[in-house]
């Protein structure tokens, strides 16, 4: 009996503050991190990807006193992402309690990174990000410093590069579908999703289990990750943490066999 | 009360958490003299079986803990790299285990399957109920795991758990007053608290 692709809510955090953005941008308070890592833990969550929005940007450490409160309390794998820039940070965070490690800034600006972070931590817990714009051309670009900054790389490129550089698996988000419910970027997704052997985590859009049945299932993606439909409920995005039940998770259609 | 080794390598805080969730208190032993106090004592490990070992000694808690294990009333909880370490060794290092149960620990290997499994096995699988010493569970129990080897068991009485990925291997061990588990309840949320809850329950009766 095998396991059906992870659905993976992220929490994105600016200082010890839970929050929403809208094309990362825009952030709006939503609560306690630690408090919506309680009510997760009862609801059975696959896993959590808390990343630190603001961190890379302000070259600050990563907020190890938070991280730290988080781990006590979450009884599910974890990952962290935000402003990780050297092996030792990597260390502290799985040290506390983290399965795995987001890295997206400090693979463009130094590549042998990666390769010394999966060497050190081992493949599985480390994890490339991909974000991705538009340019004014139309084409797709990836953007780094929580998208402060444009690369040269086409995604399926960068993604290529993640995967030479042994990461286990790609985290990628569309920044134009972020935060809008107006579902992910499948055809982005599938494109990256076939360019690679890696496992992409599919990140941006989702407004419901829909979008998450889609994005696997014709965006062929291993797994979906989300963020406004875990926290917010209803037109007026009153803040409400959810996750789905196990009985509607399985119900849902991944594969076309 | 509960006591959960600290040697260095391993989180203890989310076990720690979890028991007291629970409304079982534990505490964090450094030190191997302290093994005495309790009746129940966990050992955690992520990392190298090598490296386990060598902490173990170091600290002092090698001998220690095979001596906590002769009183059939004390319980010893194995997880993840600290189940590997209850066995007679592991292919990933050149140290000698506890000894406590007869197994070894072996890298997982698809070769002969030709499938597409990846190494370390990451993330969630289901557990089929080989022994129901830890009780019956109603529904399929699924646990979070992450590990590049797994036991190889001489006998099949100390199989507790069996796991399928690319083949069945023992995910669960026991023996007497011993137990291993290669997932991590401590981050298995709903099914991990039931089965420490099991395992809070669970006395050796000869």
């Amino acid at each position: 009996m095998f396991h059906r692709p992870r659905i993976i809510p992220v929490l994105t955090i600016i200082d010890n503050d839970l929050v929403k953005t809208i094309n990362f941008k825009n952030p709006r308070y939503i609560g306690d991190p630690i408090n919506a890592v309680k009510i997760f833990n009862g609801k059975a969550v696959d896993e959590l990807c808390i990343l630190d929005i603001r961190a890379s940007v302000d070259g600050k450490e990563p907020n190890y006193e938070l991280l730290n409160q988080i781990a006590s309390e979450a009884f599910v794998p974890l990952s962290y992402g935000g402003g990780i820039t050297n092996i030792e940070q990597i260390r502290k965070i799985i040290f506390l309690g983290y399965e795995k490690v987001v890295i997206n800034s400090e693979f463009v600006r130094h590549p042998q990174f990666i390769k010394d972070a999966v060497r050190v931590a081992g493949s599985s817990s480390i994890v490339g990000a991909i974000d991705v714009k538009k340019n004014i051309l139309g084409k797709y670009i990836t953007n780094s410093k929580s998208a402060s900054i444009n690369h040269k790389s086409s995604p399926v490129d960068l993604a290529k590069e993640y995967e030479k550089s042994g990461v286990g698996e790609i985290l990628f988000t569309d920044i134009a579908k972020e935060g809008t419910k107006l579902g992910y970027n499948i055809d982005l997704v599938y494109s990256i999703s076939k360019a690679v052997k890696v496992p992409l985590i599919a990140n941006g859009g989702a407004s419901g289990l829909i979008d998450i049945q889609k994005v696997i299932k014709e965006g062929e993606a291993h797994s979906a990750a989300a963020s406004s439909m875990f926290v917010y409920y209803g037109k007026k995005d009153a803040v409400l943490i959810s996750y789905p039940s196990e009985s509607e998770l399985e119900q849902i259609e991944f594969s076309s066999e | 009360m509960i006591g959960i080794i600290d040697y260095g390598m391993g989180n203890v805080n989310s076990i720690v958490n979890m028991f007291k969730k629970l409304g079982f208190p534990s505490q964090i032993v450094s030190d191997p003299l302290e093994l005495s106090k309790f009746n129940r004592i966990i050992l955690p490990g992520v990392g190298s079986f090598d490296h386990g070992i060598t902490y173990l000694k170091e600290k002092g808690f090698f001998d220690k803990i095979k001596e906590f294990v002769i009183k059939k009333d004390n319980i010893l909880l194995g997880i993840c790299l600290g189940m590997q370490m209850l066995g007679l060794s592991s292919e990933e290092g050149s140290q000698e285990g506890l000894g406590l149960i007869n197994f070894i620990n072996k890298k997982f290997d698809f070769a002969s399957n030709n499938s597409n499994f990846k190494i370390p096995h990451m993330g969630w699988n289901y557990v089929k109920m080989h022994s129901n010493q830890l009780g019956e569970f109603l529904n399929p129990q699924k646990y979070y795991f992450v590990h590049s080897y797994h036991a190889v068991v001489q006998d099949s009485n100390n199989v507790l758990f069996m796991t399928n990925y690319g083949y069945d291997f023992p995910s669960a061990v026991i023996r007497e007053n011993i137990i291993g588990f290669q997932f991590h309840p401590e981050k298995s949320h709903l099914y991990g608290m039931e089965l420490l809850k099991r395992f809070m329950e669970y006395r050796y009766v000869s």
